[in-house]
């Protein structure tokens, strides 16, 4: 019924059975909705963020997708400025989920500002001294570049592109690209760095605390880092997923190679410095504060904060990954490879998650108890929320649009197709 | 915020703060323009070209 609509030299699965998947992943993007209706009629007070957690699951949410959405400016910045030619073949896909990661981030700082009518303020009254400003102002440039980047595609559509002026627009799109890629590699730098700055910068808690050059704490640069390295991390993970669901091979290996290759000396080179940073703090920055590195591990009942997660997150979710990805031999191996690239992943969300949730949880009073914090199911939902609507704007995506210009070679029609 | 704002104060913070803000927006809004308006003008002549991007 619909493959007017579907690119040529491809094929889909039946209108029924998409429809049947979009349904299940829409009824819990509903409940996602009913709960951020409730957060907006009722209030914040739907969640169980209190006076010690006024961060919490939602910004944890907000800086993961975004460190995983860096995938979009840095593959952009290799394709567009380093001249990767190969990686036109995966940009695409790695701009829609740089989409995904972005519109996701904003959807939820628009349910946790609370009053969302409000949050031009940020703009109009702007604290230029707050890392948060430049954050908001980075944030909603670059979510303009991706979404330039991205009406291309949708211009691209069988019946779109038939009407002139969408064809010679997306054209011209594509012709300037390398000026917005370049906008967007530099509008990224800025406010992954100013996420890690947030952190860095308190120096009432000594946890998150990190000295730096200048007004930047060590942490602004380990975060924009950070997210250039899982960022195609996660670009290759959600691209081996969807080869998973849809049985075919979309991107050719030396592609997902090089890509692979590229973000294992990223992380490789991150890692390092985080290791070094780890061991400073510890050495000499928490010491001068007055704390020694295991009271932020230790005699914290009711919290589940031990060595156990910088050893998670450094070693296992860094180190092992970093290792992996540098060697050619397991970025042949489809499994392997896999499951190195989900380690970086999981190792940028438990990252995002330490400088975030446990960094409130640790006392900052000698009188003080470690603070617990569990999410309420608003919470939940809405942060589960923007997933389904991830997949359902990735299925559509996939379905109408040329996202893959491999896929028609990789995946050629029996005699008498489209 | 603009420099006739009330709040505006000419100092090193609301100029590379908002400059850059301004900076970004403008390369954004002319890029768009200048496609737009090409766009435009091509469609309007019946030109054509090849498919040869991605």
């Amino acid at each position: 019924m619909d493959s007017a609509l579907i690119p040529k030299g491809v094929e889909r699965c039946p209108l029924g059975r998409f429809l049947a998947f979009i349904a299940i992943v829409g009824a819990v993007l509903l409940w996602g909705v009913v709960a951020m209706f409730l957060i907006y009629i009722k209030g914040l007070n739907q969640t169980n963020m209190n006076n010690a957690y006024g961060f919490a699951l939602w910004i944890w949410a907000d800086l993961a997708v975004i460190a995983l959405g860096g995938g979009a400016f840095f593959t952009g910045l290799l394709r567009y400025i380093f001249g990767k030619e190969e990686l036109k073949n995966i940009i695409n896909y790695a701009v829609l989920i740089g989409f995904v990661c972005y519109s996701s981030a904003l959807l939820i700082l628009a349910i946790d500002v609370g009053q969302p009518l409000r949050a031009w303020f940020i703009f109009w009254h702007a604290n230029v001294h707050s890392m948060l400003t430049e954050v908001a102002f980075c944030l909603t440039c670059y979510f303009g570049v991706l979404t330039i980047e991205y009406i291309p595609l949708i211009l691209e559509n069988r019946q779109i592109e038939r009407i002139s002026f969408f064809r010679h627009l997306a054209h011209n799109m594509h012709g300037i690209m390398a000026v917005f890629a370049a906008t967007g590699a530099f509008l990224s730098f800025f406010h992954q760095g100013s996420l890690g700055g947030v952190s860095g910068v308190l120096y009432g808690r000594p946890f998150g605390f990190r000295s730096g050059i200048g007004i930047w704490p060590w942490t602004f640069f380990l975060y924009t880092w950070s997210a250039a390295a899982c960022g195609p991390c996660f670009t290759i993970l959600v691209t081996r997923i969807t080869e998973m669901a849809t049985r075919k091979k979309l991107v050719k290996d030396d592609v997902i190679d090089l890509l692979a290759k590229i973000a294992g000396w990223m992380l490789a080179t991150y890692i390092a410095a985080k290791i070094v940073d780890t061991v400073y703090w510890a050495a000499v920055t928490a010491p001068a504060m007055g704390f020694t590195l295991m009271d932020f591990y230790t005699n914290n009942p009711g919290s589940a904060y031990g060595l156990w997660i910088l050893i998670a997150e450094v070693g296992l979710c860094g180190v092992l990954p970093a290792l992996m990805l540098i060697a050619p031999s397991v970025r042949r191996n489809a499994r392997l490879l896999f499951l190195a690239v989900l380690l970086a992943v999981l190792g940028a969300c438990l990252n995002r998650w330490v400088m975030i949730l446990q960094m409130q949880a640790v006392p900052v009073l000698p009188f003080e108890r470690w603070f617990t914090y569990f999410p309420s199911w608003q919470e939940i939902a809405t942060t589960i929320l923007p997933v389904a609507y991830g997949i359902i704007l990735i299925a559509f995506s996939y379905r109408y649009l040329p996202i893959f210009p491999q896929e028609a070679e990789l995946n050629p029609l029996p005699e008498g197709g489209r | 915020m603009f420099p006739f704002s009330f709040e505006w104060v000419w100092d090193l913070g609301h100029l590379v703060f908002h400059g850059a803000l301004w900076y970004a927006l403008s390369i954004l809004g002319i890029g768009l323009t200048y496609c737009i308006l090409k766009a435009a003008w091509q469609a309007s002549r019946g030109e054509e070209h090849d498919h040869g991007h991605h």
